[in-house]
């Protein structure tokens, strides 16, 4: 069916910063879309087709056919939408370095700022010293790879989506936090650049209010240290309980 | 005659391998730099300083550092024999395979470096379970992940064709069989009877006495 043929349909969830990339990506695209929101604490029977792997969103779904992982699916759409700005760049060797430090991003500093985010006490201490070395290791990186100037205010490419998705709400952090997440004077490179982005107005149509993500954020925090405070617990529990220790 | 392509790799390392795999697939001529990971070198300390790991692939001198953006990079660079699809949907359903492949490393991480016991048990129950996972979803009834002939997830996951086996023997669990998983299995001789593989492999008993060693290191470390 014609209608069917060119669809184009998002599942995810409002808060999540992976399903903003795809949003992100499909808007800078021009791409009409739907969007499902799914209920991860009773995923639909649709979600368990189009994600058997992992159950996971965002998932996007075009031709009836289903892309998931938000990395995968930004390639997708680049490649499936040949019209318009492409997200990655034309030369050869600098879209490998893009590919290089979105992996850096994703694989080292999503995971450290979530460690900083879910843990307290020494554990946090360590945690936020080594975020802030990956954030100069960024910093050198970005200035090396874009001697001429990171985004211009107007050409969003994938690099871009990506820094937004996960330094974008480097203020709510601050705030649930407590601490500074981007130093301006350490990291002025990254500082400008996310400042700039989250100045878009496409970026403000697609980002929730502020007081929301930080109750989002607050509740992640507290049941990360509710469960590590548990497993401790029942660590101690178990020490008490083996009389040989 | 290509600008000057060097590899900087590790002999037992399959990333360094797969990558090796891929230009040779491709007909690429490039010099090899054995890396003494003890003592690394100026250049791999300057190629990479980010990770400064192997494999680097350095071409006209420009370097390039995390196996999979090199495979993806020697891809675009050198499109004969292509190793993707051509069609968007495709290469992204091939892609998955490659990070899901990637994301369970420590999966079999888990088993290498455990011991007889409960500890060992779980271990090689996820094991199982992720290849069950790469047999009926990932490969399905094709020969090869990349259909009738290898493709960049047949080289991600080529580690499971060598490897693995020295895995297997060390902890003395076999799960690749054909009773278990009769496809995966077809898959592992298959891909080692690919002439760029069959000869491209290391050594399977110096192979085995380097994993043998990690794995002592890794289970006194803990």
């Amino acid at each position: 069916m014609e209608e069917e043929h060119n669809k184009v349909t998002l599942h995810g969830v409002l808060n999540s910063t992976f399903t903003k990339r795809v949003e992100f990506a499909l808007k800078v695209k021009g791409i009409p879309y739907e969007f499902v929101v799914e209920n991860l604490t009773n995923k639909s029977p649709l979600l368990l087709k189009y994600n058997p792997v992992h159950k996971k969103v965002p998932v996007l779904v075009h031709n009836a056919k289903p892309i998931c992982e938000s990395l995968i699916i930004l390639e997708y759409i680049d490649e499936a939408w040949k019209n318009g700005a492409k997200l990655l760049p034309k030369d050869s060797y600098i879209r490998a370095q893009v590919r290089f430090w979105i992996s850096y991003i994703q694989q080292q500093m999503f995971e450290a700022m979530t460690l900083v985010v879910s843990t307290d006490g020494e554990t946090q201490e360590k945690a936020i010293k080594e975020l802030y070395e990956k954030f100069e290791v960024l910093e050198k990186g970005m200035k090396d790879l874009f001697p001429n100037g990171t985004f211009d205010g107007k050409n969003v490419g994938f690099l871009d989506i990506i820094m937004c998705s996960v330094f974008g709400p480097y203020k709510v952090q601050e705030q649930v936090l407590g601490i500074k997440v981007i130093d301006q004077e350490r990291n002025p490179i990254i500082f400008s650049w996310v400042t700039a982005l989250n100045e878009l107005p496409l970026v403000k149509e697609i980002t929730p209010p502020h007081e929301e993500l930080v109750a989002v954020l607050q509740t992640f925090r507290n049941f990360s240290l509710n469960l590590a405070m548990l497993d401790h617990l029942i660590a101690i529990k178990v020490c008490v309980l083996c009389s040989s220790c | 005659m290509e600008e000057g392509v060097k590899v900087v790799g590790f002999w037992p390392s399959p990333y360094s391998q797969k990558v090796i795999w891929a230009l040779k697939q491709k007909g690429v001529a490039y010099d090899y730099i054995e890396e003494d990971l003890s003592n690394k070198s100026q250049l791999l300390m300057k190629s990479n300083p980010v990770y400064k790991k192997i494999p680097v692939l350095l071409h006209g001198g420009k370097p390039i550092a995390e196996s999979s953006v090199i495979l993806e990079y020697i891809e675009e660079t050198w499109p004969q024999n292509p190793l993707l699809p051509k069609e968007a949907y495709e290469r992204a359903s091939a892609r998955f395979w490659i990070q899901f492949g990637a994301e369970k490393g420590p999966t079999f991480g888990s088993l290498f470096t455990s011991t007889a016991g409960e500890e060992q048990d779980k271990a090689a129950k996820d094991a199982l379970e992720v290849l069950k996972i790469l047999e009926e979803q990932g490969l399905g009834n094709n020969k090869f992940f990349g259909g009738d002939s290898i493709n960049l997830v047949d080289l991600a996951l080529g580690w499971l064709a060598h490897w693995f086996q020295c895995i297997e023997e060390l902890v003395e669990i076999k799960l690749i069989e054909p009773t278990t998983l009769p496809r995966l299995h077809a898959w592992v001789e298959n891909f080692n009877q690919v002439p760029v593989i069959h000869e491209n492999l290391p050594d399977k008993k110096r192979l085995l006495a380097h994993m043998k060693s990690i794995r002592e290191m890794s289970i006194s470390a803990k």
